[in-house]
């Protein structure tokens, strides 16, 4: 059911042999045969057990933490509160790893002091010989909570005496764009279209909840083997700790999934803490209701967009104001704030534009990285009134959308100018074509399509100045050992890198070792954050393995006597390409290189684009390396009896520069259809008050596998992406547009829009007796205004 | 400290035998004897990441409790197979790319082999509801499915030349 398009203009005299191709990861039969270590699974000698404290309130003074029948109870090694921290209760939570930019304020406490500012803040560790123990030790713990008002809506923390959450004024981060002349373009308008959107809190509900073991190991060093997506965190840890950072030794074996929610940093520094206090090795397993209290879901955003539009389709202007709930601290929430200003506008060229927008603080959960981290709640919102553009004047949506796709060359929201392919048409026009024909409504089931483009990011902010550094080795018997610090989250990260050094050194990919997930022991790859992990970590290896290639042909074309374009490894062979009858082994090629000397490694370093920032007036300048662009379609039904909404097909059609692993880039683009799914429809963190009323896997609500649809995935390749071989990043651009498309679809079976996400059968029924009672006027919303 | 009790049960065939106290569920209990390849995502009977074969039934064994299965025989995805002598299932979840993260996959291959015990020719809406115990965030469930038929159909033609 899946098919790949390949762009006439793709970088020529490419013959790749591995790449691109449906290969089993080199991290499949580890898994299933249940051998993968996760960071739980580790036990050591001596070994004790933490578990947290967290605040069950919202918004209190805490008056007395009293631990000493917890201190007292045997077994227990160890019981800290901020007391125990006075002279380093602090942890720094902006993002790692980065040279420059940075946000002012991110330090949040590792342990509450005198109050408690979101549901779940941590006040207590303990460190006991057993689990149950530990968990006595923390129901031995009499915290004293001293109620205040709180607040808890993003809107109300930025009014006068709101209660302050955060600085001075709840104001966690603003943005802006001033771009053309939006008076001049609304003017220029024949009709302006005003809408409001809405979308809710999303957990990441990773399957493996967080979880570490640390010790201090015989050189004084702390060793912390965690389920992250950022070993650069050890920096954190050491500043924190007030030691030097490299007496901190932070590792991830495969990851359980982490969507963003192991980004930031989660249990890494309570059980340093705990470790450096007892002298033993400390393990800590989450337990699942204080992961979703943890480590920051997705989120909730409002978005008006007022958006002048000419009878011929064309945009003339866009006016657009952005909100989110950062909740009770900073941590991410102004760079999420950027990514959905970047996003606001989809993949579309608007040249008069006017955007404000600003992150509040408010009692609720800290909100953080997930999967799209912005740009994904900004495209749902523009996606939606794009189609109710469309059907304001009139026109296919498709249509509308071709009138005003960004193309390569144009400047986008920030001015910054488009260098790689974008084929938005193409995709849209393929996924739309896929879904087929709508069936017929009957009684109670209508039939809806909806289409949602995008463009997404991949590679960090320029000003961050990202590296990532990759070393690739061949052994004696000419197998092939890549040594690269990547976190594997579970996306294919590490067997990615084989399939690279694979491609380039001519040999199976099962002969490739990559030593990953140590930065300590390996060279630094950065995070596996932002769609960056392939696309840097790869381009590094892809520059590692060349250069290795390079050294061992040289050497060998005078062994051949040909020049070193003359000849080709592949097949484990070593080959003169005009005539493949002159070869040799790769196992003898190395003797020979080695004989004479010949560097068979190689360590690279790769650097993405940079830049110093935008232009604090105007919003303009470039923020992200490169984009990506595609386009998912949907195909529901919904019960007008119930309010059901059932997806029948789902279609992900994305230019992915080029696929490394196609059956690891359909597996993201599946992935994504169910995970934009449960976004569009079902997935929803309740809070009254900051307090969480759904926190477990059974009252909130991930697709399970009886909700799959059919789900058919369109790769096409313009090779023009920054990542090795022309490849683009893909984990968050593939999910960007789906839940939009599901959003349309409902709207095109209903005849109606609802604005405010997720669209619960509740919500569908309302909306479906709101629009008989109004008997067919579109778009009656009151959440909707048109001019003139 | 309730009283604790001795339990005995094989696991993957061969007899393991632990104190715990009567709170003391499988789950615990087995990854505290290094059975963890036991996933816990939820401890309450939510995401199916730790199901087992209790007498060649599938349980989750955060909801089964350590006294009950005194005398029963555990089968663990290390049990269903091993490197050279892997189920069909191992293998076509291999070939069709069905882990991702890998967390759930143990369960997952523990459930799908209870479903094709009982179902040997499961239809796509069969396989759906078999698994519908088990929670994957990372894969969208369409590549499990496909190896379940996939190996399925590998089951059936292996019992058809037989």
């Amino acid at each position: 059911m899946n098919q790949v398009d390949t762009s006439p203009n793709a970088i020529a005299n490419v013959n790749l042999r591995q790449i691109g191709r449906n290969k089993p990861r080199n991290d499949a039969p580890t898994k299933v045969y249940g051998q993968a270590i996760y960071a739980g699974d580790y036990s050591m000698e001596g070994m004790l057990f933490a578990k947290v404290l967290h605040s069950d309130r919202a918004c209190a003074n805490i008056t007395r933490v009293d631990v000493s029948a917890a201190r007292a109870l045997a077994g227990v090694h160890s019981v800290l509160t901020a007391d125990d921290l006075s002279a380093c209760n602090a942890v720094m939570t902006d993002l790692p790893g980065q040279t420059g930019g940075g946000t002012k304020d991110t330090k949040q406490p590792i342990l509450a002091a005198e109050r408690v500012r979101f549901q779940g803040e941590p006040i207590a560790l303990v460190a006991a010989e057993t689990y149950e123990l530990a968990q006595k030790a923390l129901d031995l713990i009499i915290v004293d909570y001293e109620d205040t008002e709180g607040v808890y809506d993003p809107f109300d923390s930025q009014k006068p005496g709101a209660p302050i959450v955060y600085g001075d004024d709840n104001i966690v981060s603003t943005r802006k764009i001033r771009k053309g002349d939006i008076e001049k373009g609304f003017a220029e308008a024949d009709y302006i279209l005003e809408n409001t959107f809405s979308s809710q809190y999303q957990e990441q509900a990773f399957l493996e909840p967080e979880a570490a073991v640390a010790w201090v190991d015989e050189h004084e060093i702390l060793n912390i083997r965690s389920s992250t997506q950022v070993i650069e965190h050890y920096r954190a840890v050491a500043d924190a700790l007030g030691i030097p950072h490299n007496r901190v030794h932070l590792q991830a074996p495969y990851l359980g999934g982490g969507f963003g929610g192991k980004e930031v940093m989660t249990i890494e520094v309570w059980l340093a803490l705990l470790a450096m206090d007892t002298k033993r090795p400390v393990k800590l397993i989450q337990t699942r209701e204080n992961s979703f209290l943890s480590h920051g879901p997705r989120h909730p955003f409002t978005f008006t967009h007022k958006t002048g539009v000419r009878k011929d389709g064309k945009i003339t202007a866009m006016q657009i104001t952005i909100t989110s709930d950062a909740g009770a601290y900073a941590k991410l929430s102004p760079y999420v704030l950027l990514y959905a200003v970047v996003g606001s506008t989809g993949p579309y060229r608007v040249d008069n534009l006017w955007v404000d927008a600003i992150s509040a603080a408010t009692n609720n959960l800290p909100t953080c990285a997930f999967r799209g981290f912005g740009t994904m709640q900004a495209n749902t919102a523009c996606e939606a009134q794009m189609e109710e553009l469309a059907k304001l004047i009139g026109m296919d949506s498709l249509e509308l959308r071709r009138k005003n796709f960004i193309q390569p060359g144009d400047p986008n929201t920030t001015g910054q100018i488009i260098r790689s392919s974008v084929w938005s048409d193409q995709c849209a026009t393929q996924a739309l074509a896929a879904l087929g024909q709508q069936p017929n409504n009957s009684d109670h089931l209508v039939y809806g399509h909806g289409l949602a483009c995008y463009q997404q990011s991949y590679g960090r902010i320029r000003w961050m100045k990202d590296t990532s550094e990759s070393w690739v080795g061949l052994e004696m018997d000419g197998t092939v050992i890549v040594r690269c610090a990547v976190t594997d989250v579970g996306a294919g990260q590490m067997s990615a890198l084989a399939q690279i050094a694979a491609e380039v050194l001519g040999v199976p990919m099962n002969e490739v070792t990559v030593y990953f997930g140590d930065g300590h022991l390996n060279p630094l790859a950065g995070t596996s954050t932002a769609s960056r992990a392939l696309y840097m970590s790869g381009k590094a290896t892809e520059l590692a393995a060349v250069a290795v290639r390079d050294n061992l042909l040289e050497c060998m074309a005078k062994h051949f006597d040909v020049s070193p374009g003359e000849l080709d490894l592949a097949d484990s062979m070593i080959f003169v390409l005009d005539n493949p009858e002159r070869c040799m082994s790769i196992k003898d090629m190395v003797k020979v290189c080695a004989t004479e000397g010949v560097h068979r490694h190689n360590l690279s370093i790769f650097r993405a684009p940079q830049s110093e920032g935008l232009d604090p007036e105007t919003g303009q300048g470039d923020v992200f390396p490169d984009f990506t662009y595609g386009a998912h379609a949907a195909q529901v039904s919904v019960d007008t009896d119930t309010g059901e909404v059932t997806v029948i097909k789902s279609v992900g059609a994305h230019d992915v520069g080029q696929a490394i692993n196609l059956r690891a880039v359909e597996g993201q683009i599946e992935g994504s259809a169910l995970m934009g799914q449960g976004f569009a429809l079902s997935e929803e963190l309740i809070l009254e008050k900051g307090v969480l009323k759904n926190g477990s896997l059974s009252e909130y609500l991930i697709p399970t596998s009886e909700d799959v649809p059919e789900i058919q995935s369109i790769v096409l390749e313009s090779r023009s992406g920054l990542g090795p071989f022309g490849s683009k990043g893909i984990g968050e651009p593939v999910f960007a547009p789906v839940a939009a498309s599901i959003v349309n679809a409902v709207t095109d079976a209903i005849g109606t829009r609802i604005h405010d996400l997720p669209l619960t059968p509740e919500k569908v029924l309302a909306a479906i007796n709101e629009n008989r009672a109004s008997r067919g006027v579109v778009s009656k919303s009151l959440q909707q205004k048109i001019t003139p | 400290m309730s009283k604790e009790k001795i339990v005995t049960v094989k696991v993957n065939g061969s007899a393991v035998k632990f104190a715990v106290p009567a709170h003391r569920t499988l789950l615990e209990a087995l990854r505290h004897e290094g059975f963890v390849e036991i996933k816990c995502g939820c401890e309450k009977g939510d995401c199916g990441a730790c199901a087992v074969l209790l007498d060649g039934e599938p349980v989750d064994s955060c909801l089964t409790l350590a006294w009950h299965v005194d005398g029963c025989e555990v089968t663990t995805i290390r049990g269903i197979g091993q490197p050279g002598k892997a189920d069909p299932l191992q293998k076509a979840f291999i070939e069709a790319g069905a882990a991702q993260c890998g967390y759930c996959t143990p369960g997952m291959i523990v459930a799908a082999k209870a479903l094709l015990k009982h179902n040997p020719n499961p239809s796509l809406d069969d396989i759906k509801r078999g698994l519908g115990g088990n929670l994957c965030r990372c894969t969208g469930y369409t590549r499990i499915f496909e190896a379940v038929q996939l190996a399925a159909g590998k089951l059936r033609a292996a019992g058809e030349a037989a």
